[in-house]
């Protein structure tokens, strides 16, 4: 399934910004030198369209079989932010690429697509988001809880910092005042 | 014939969320056919203690000794990667020497770790010489530690943008002569693990992952390069000093030539890994560069140049049992990360349990179950629910289970 071609970050922006154009908001390529040799580390950060964000992760996939650690999310005050961080290129020395694909989604209507079709093993963090930022995860195939407990109060997000948020739940902890 | 009349049953049984086998709760529920398992459903938070929400009420300095508690056992782990998620965002360049000792504790870290996990391994089979074994081996690599950082445990040893104890010249003896040690065990140690007959009956052809599995559910660590994946993020990036040394890819095909994925190739996968730390930290002492071992001392300052970061990064780091990624975002306003969000190794292991459980004996359970190194603890007692009777397995129960399957081999 992972095919054997190795891809150059700059390959990889090229290509997905000829594939989706203006669905690519924004595309950079950093870079971090380590140690005494001071060889570099690449990473890349996108942001992208949520409208074709499922299509995005499946071209990745045809690309090259990416490994996804975790998607992390912030809450930006009207919109929610996530950012799926995934690697390609492992398995030679020295070659990894960061990938850092993130969408936006409005507090309004924040649903994304389940990419699990794709990844199975986004299941776990997707099933995170859900029940820690509020978002509604399209097409996830087990929606039940992951970490919080089962009588956790429906509505509160412990990750949102509105109304939403776990400030309610907290107002008695030993020492924190309000 | 009409078959409908003697329909198959299945029972579950739950296991957890305390059980000493593994070292943190979680809970199974196992779908059981006599005593095979048909399916696997795990639920998980039962230590979620708001960690990542504890951090927006402290600065960069104080997350750092809040990320060392997150785990006993990794406790360098996460304030490195939370170092390097911070040092990515506010574009910090760390002194040379630093970059190496780095490394060493890192690797000490790892030697500590897997032979702790040796020393499990062997319990939940039933070997409790080798227990006691492997852990005289991690004390002499606690006390190390403690010489090293001042502490068993907790070391407090990491700082952003640097290191916070140097290893001196009059060091060096006491710490080779600890490697000698660990070295002269370490052949024991592949002897009794790789060559037992006992051991080999008990972990080869168990609890299979397969590399198409590994890749598709996200797998770290050994558990994935048991079952052949190339990922270990030392090689795979060059962070600390790790792209400075030689080192590759361990595979347990380097030893037995193929790659089965399962408990016996998670058992070698370990050792050898062992090994190489050991090369890792010799390579490091050999190649150190002097100088300083920390970018900013002094702590206000260093706050205040972070206080004025806007930006987010990433930190990855190979913890004894996979990749570890921690993500910081700083608005620029607050003292505190805006956003910090901790993913450890486990968090992508637990979905390639399922199919490692799958078609298992419950026997199998603590063994196969404690072959990916779960750093988040199981189950004090099972519980079995049949014809409205309920039966309750306690952990010494499972745990006979286990030894028993252990003793029909032997005999």
């Amino acid at each position: 399934m992972t095919k054997e071609t190795k891809l150059t970050p700059e390959k990889i922006v090229k290509s997905f910004k000829d594939e989706f154009k203006t669905k690519i908001k924004e595309a950079t390529i950093k870079k971090r030198a380590a140690g005494s040799k001071k060889n570099e580390t690449t990473s890349i950060w996108m942001k992208v369209d949520k409208g074709a964000f499922k299509d995005i992760i499946k071209y990745l996939c045809d690309l090259q079989y990416p490994h996804l650690a975790v998607a992390s999310g912030n809450d930006l005050g009207k919109n929610i932010e996530l950012i799926y961080h995934f690697t390609v290129n492992f398995g030679t020395r020295m070659k990894e690429i960061n990938l850092n694909i993130s969408v936006e989604l409005p507090k309004s209507k924040p649903e994304i697509e389940s990419i699990c079709e794709y990844i199975p093993g986004a299941l776990i963090t997707e099933r995170e988001k859900q029940e820690f930022l509020g978002v509604k995860i399209l097409g996830i195939p087990d929606d039940s809880r992951c970490f919080l407990p089962d009588d956790f109060p429906a509505g509160v997000y412990p990750w949102r910092r509105d109304e939403t948020g776990p400030e309610k739940l907290y107002k008695n902890l030993h020492g924190v005042k309000k | 014939m009409n078959q409908t009349s003697t329909t198959k049953t299945s029972y579950h049984i739950p296991v957890g969320p305390i059980h000493p086998a593994l070292k943190e709760p979680v809970y199974f529920e196992f779908e059981i056919d006599g005593e095979r398992i048909v399916d696997v459903n795990v639920k998980l938070g039962h230590v979620h203690r708001g960690i990542e929400w504890a951090s927006r009420k402290r600065n960069p300095i104080q997350v750092l000794y809040l990320a060392e508690r997150i785990c006993g056992i990794c406790s360098y782990c996460h304030p490195a990667a939370f170092t390097l998620a911070v040092e990515d965002a506010a574009d910090i360049q760390v002194p040379e020497r630093a970059e190496y000792l780095r490394v060493i504790q890192g690797e000490l870290e790892r030697i500590c770790s897997h032979i702790l996990w040796a020393g499990v391994a062997a319990h939940e089979i039933g070997f409790d010489t080798v227990l006691y074994f492997t852990w005289q081996i991690r004390e002499r690599a606690l006390d190390l530690t403690e010489y090293l950082t001042g502490n068993r445990v907790t070391k407090g040893i990491m700082t952003i943008g640097g290191i916070r104890r140097d290893i001196t010249k009059d060091m060096l003896p006491r710490i080779k002569k600890d490697l000698n040690y660990f070295k002269s065990n370490f052949e024991k140690l592949r002897h009794i693990f790789l060559d037992d007959k006992t051991v080999k009956m008990r972990s080869q052809g168990a609890g299979i992952l397969t590399k198409k599995d590994a890749l598709k559910l996200c797998a770290v660590g050994p558990t994935t390069r048991a079952s052949g994946v190339k990922k270990d993020v030392r090689v795979d990036i060059s962070y600390f000093a790790y792209g400075d040394l030689d080192f590759n890819y361990i595979t347990p095909d380097i030893l037995t030539g193929n790659v089965n994925g399962d408990v016996y190739d998670r058992i070698i996968q370990r050792l050898l890994e062992v090994k190489q730390s050991i090369e890792l930290i010799e390579q490091c002492i050999d190649k150190m560069p002097s100088g300083d071992i920390v970018v900013e001392p002094k702590i206000p300052k260093l706050l205040n140049q972070l206080k004025k970061v806007n930006g987010e990064g990433v930190g990855r780091h190979e913890a004894p049992r996979g990749e570890v990624i921690h993500y910081v975002k700083f608005d620029g306003k607050s003292e505190s990360p805006y956003t910090w969000k901790v993913r450890a190794p486990t968090y992508n292991n637990i979905l390639p349990w399922i199919p490692m459980l799958k078609g298992e004996q419950i026997a199998d359970i603590p063994i196969v179950a404690a072959s990916t190194d779960p750093c988040m603890s199981c189950t004090n007692r099972v519980a079995i629910v049949k014809d409205n009777k309920r039966y309750e397995l306690t952990k010494e129960e499972l745990h006979r289970l286990s030894i028993e399957k252990t003793r029909r081999f032997m005999k």
